[in-house]
């Protein structure tokens, strides 16, 4: 592990009483989360764990939990400071869906969610879609192109996974950074039209 | 990184004075030290030391259980008992907002965040 030192030179530039935001990056295990969100993010991916006690319980109050056996849940994320006064980042979701007792943690607040989905293995992602059309949450749905293997074209997905017209799909590379922006600039722009259609 | 596998919690002393719920502080506040925190001198909680100092810089709640190797819950309560001591402020982005547009649905914010995004 890094000294205090070293990642105290990391912290954000941004002002103390900056806004930050949130996107969230869900997909199913192994589908390229963590590698999206480093390729845009200003720090390493970072890694978070929950306590399964922090949800299943309501205590404030660490004490009353004395020597609770517990689950950990990993998820990882970065961060991007966009200015002074505004810093974005981005959360993975847990690889298993079975937790999804994070995902309130996670996607509470968030601007919006990308669905990242290896087309070879589509079945994986229907639990993370089903959470964010539930919760109306603004969201796309990114086919992570392996190696540039598409066995369905992105229709045939959308088909799929039964979703209207209005949510975007985007072919992507999580690895190449300009990629992963163009995917983050969609995901915006999408939650904006979603903010102005219920104003009209 | 890991967590000490020990499959137990340290107990905490909660202190009174909080003004929400820890579990309704967000992933994403940033958590800054106060001049009063600066001014603390060394905390003998080495958790509560170490957020102090690394959050000379703001930084979130994740960060900070991520570097501090807390669960995320324990990381939540540590920082609203510093908040409640006036040793770190907590920017939390839904509390600020109380009453008025959330940010995610503020369409000002978003423009900036696509504008943030396009200029990287
Ligand atoms: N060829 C190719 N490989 C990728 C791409 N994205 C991710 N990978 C690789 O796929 C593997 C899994 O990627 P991760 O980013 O760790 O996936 P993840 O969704 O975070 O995985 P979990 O957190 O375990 O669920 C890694 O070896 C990546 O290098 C991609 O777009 N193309
Ligand atoms: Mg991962």
């Amino acid at each position: 592990m890094a000294s205090v030192d070293s990642e105290m030179s990391r912290g954000t530039q941004a002002s103390q009483d900056a806004l930050s935001v949130k996107i969230v990056v869900a997909g199913g295990f192994g589908v390229g989360k963590t590698t999206f969100v480093g390729s845009v993010s200003e720090i390493e991916p970072l890694r978070t764990e929950a306590l399964m006690t922090d949800a299943s319980t309501n205590v404030d109050d660490l004490s009353m939990l004395p020597e609770k056996r517990t689950t950990t849940v990993a998820m990882d994320f970065g961060r991007i400071t966009l200015a002074e006064d505004l810093v974005l980042y981005l959360f993975g979701t847990p690889g298993q869906n079975r937790f999804w007792f994070m995902w309130d943690d996670i996607t509470r607040g968030a601007i919006g969610a990308v669905v990242l989905v290896d087309t070879r293995r589509l079945a994986d992602c229907f639990g993370a879609v089903d959470y964010v059309e539930q919760r109306g949450i603004p969201f796309l749905i990114a086919l992570n192109a392996f190696d540039g293997v598409q066995q369905h074209t992105a229709e045939e997905v959308r088909e799929a996974l039964q979703l209207g017209p209005e949510v975007p799909f985007l072919v992507t590379d999580a690895r190449d950074r300009e990629s992963v922006k163009t995917v983050l600039v969609t995901l915006v722009e999408h939650a904006m039209s979603m903010v102005q259609q219920q104003h009209t | 990184m890991p967590i000490p596998d020990s499959g137990r919690i340290r107990p905490y002393l909660a202190t009174r004075g909080r003004t929400r719920p820890v579990q309704d502080i967000a992933i994403e506040a940033l958590v800054s030290t106060t001049d009063a925190g600066r001014n603390h001198g060394i905390d003998p909680e080495p958790e509560r030391d170490r957020i102090l100092r690394l959050c000379h810089a703001p930084r979130s709640v994740a960060e900070i259980a991520s570097l501090v190797s807390t669960p995320l819950g324990v990381a939540r309560v540590l920082v609203a008992d510093l908040e409640a001591e006036g040793l770190t402020r907590v920017a939390d982005p839904h509390a600020a907002f109380h009453g008025s547009v959330e940010p995610a649905r503020d369409l000002s914010v978003l423009e900036r965040v696509r504008d943030g995004l396009r200029r990287l």
